[in-house]
């Protein structure tokens, strides 16, 4: 049945949102773990680790997340799991932000010069010691300003989570635009609710990374 | 948990992923060369337009980059036909793609031009070059040179990004597999195979920039 397209509707995409957000969380929160393993891999003094940290970046940054998203929606059901799309959708997104932001924490441990690893040697720290004490405390500073960024990226890619049935703010809009028939105006209100979410958070990373810049 | 995977049925029907695989690619190269024509000329009007130009193009970037692509194809494919725009599914998604990319490459390309030092500039009008020149090899070229990285992991990530284009019917891989999936019902299998087919070509595009690097840009 076709019906006007009202701020019934508006609330209703603007309700939806927090399950983008919430997608967002846990999707940071599972990258954010696979990221911090995949970024001590890859500064691991052994290269087999560092070879195993490389090829996960290498094969998930060149697979589509889509592909993730089907791959696990679909194909764990045929294991035996009763697969939600809840479910499918955190594992997709925990693998896939861990490859970037592996990667980018990576670039941020390495950023630190190797003389601040030696001199923590040569105070008599072990390797988690050196990382817990004088590595990290000194690369979280840098890593702020790109992981922000990178959550813009998040919140977007969580629209993919649609496809598979998710009902987030892009699913919404396609539920209203089937209902409503007012494609152009509903999906414009779903571009606008991700700008408000998106548009701080890059100034505010940009601010960030501006501040770093001065302070060195 | 005893699952045999069969790819007979998949294999079968390497045609239509023939088909899915070269509108992919015609969609990735054409829109690569439109995003960089776009990113081109938007950075240059970014850095050296007008102050109304320059506003107009950070509207643009700003708004392209802080909303999701599967909404402005959505927006572009599904919209605009009630505004009396009606696009197929595979020119809607050429628009769409280039209109993102060509965001991403105006915000790259800006980033170059803005480490090109005035001093530079100043050194090539001490040689009497054109500004037409000055341009072209005192500007340009080491601003291209500098974000090439950047600039080609951002036409990877779209060409991996091509897949959602499916979503609106465009016939590319993902949706070609799609169709085999209904068909054979082989889920696992077809989009184990087509992400393998993405990391390849992911890897081949990879290469060929390396050689463009190479070629164009490290010899001089």
């Amino acid at each position: 049945m076709i019906r006007e397209l009202s701020y019934i509707d508006v609330l209703y995409l603007i309700a939806a949102t927090r399950w983008t957000l919430a997608l967002t969380a846990i999707a940071f929160l599972g990258g954010g773990i696979v990221g911090l393993a995949i970024a001590l891999l890859r500064v691991s003094s052994l290269a087999p680790l560092r070879w195993l940290g490389a090829i996960y970046v290498h094969a998930v940054q060149g697979t589509p997340l889509l592909a993730w998203l089907f791959v696990f929606f679909f194909g764990l059901s045929i294991f035996g799991f009763t697969v939600s799309p809840w479910l499918a959708a955190a594992a997709a997104y925990s693998i896939y932000a861990g490859a970037f932001l592996g990667e980018i924490w990576r670039g941020c441990l390495q950023a630190i010069p190797r003389t601040q690893w030696e001199a923590g040697a040569s105070l008599g720290l072990g390797f988690t010691q050196q990382l817990r004490y004088i590595i990290v405390p000194q690369a979280l500073r840098l890593a702020i300003p790109p992981t922000v960024g990178f959550l813009v990226q998040l919140i977007k890619n969580t629209s993919l989570a649609a496809v598979i049935g998710f009902i987030e703010l892009t699913r919404e809009g396609q539920l209203t635009t089937a209902t409503t028939f007012r494609p152009f105006t509903v999906y414009l209100i779903v571009a606008a609710i991700y700008f408000a979410l998106c548009f701080p958070l890059t100034q505010w990373s940009r601010r960030l990374e501006r501040r770093l810049h001065v302070a060195r | 948990m005893t699952y045999s995977f069969q790819f007979r049925d998949v294999f079968a029907a390497w045609e239509f992923l023939l088909e899915g695989l070269v509108l992919t690619l015609e969609l990735s190269l054409v829109t690569m060369v439109l995003g960089l024509v776009i990113g081109l000329a938007g950075a240059a009007a970014r850095v050296y337009g007008a102050p109304w130009l320059k506003r107009i193009v950070a509207v643009y970037v700003e708004t392209i980059r802080n909303t999701p692509l599967i909404v402005q194809l959505f927006l572009i494919f599904f919209g605009l036909p009630s505004a009396g725009l009606k696009f197929d599914a595979n020119t809607a998604a050429m628009i769409a793609l280039s209109i993102n990319l060509g965001a991403y490459s105006i915000e790259i390309i800006r980033a170059g031009l803005e480490a090109i030092p005035r001093s530079q500039i100043e050194a090539g009008q001490s040689l009497g070059l054109s500004p037409v020149q000055i341009y072209r090899y005192v500007i340009i070229f080491p601003a291209l040179k500098m974000m090439f990285p950047a600039l080609s992991s951002q036409f990877v990530l779209l060409m991996l990004a091509t897949s959602v284009v499916s979503q609106i019917s465009a016939q590319d891989l993902f949706h070609m597999a799609s169709i085999i999936q209904s068909r054979t019902f082989r889920d696992f299998e077809v989009y184990i195979l087509v992400a393998a087919a993405y990391l390849i070509l992911a890897l081949l595009f990879r290469l060929a920039f390396a050689g463009i690097y190479h070629f164009v840009f490290a010899r001089r």
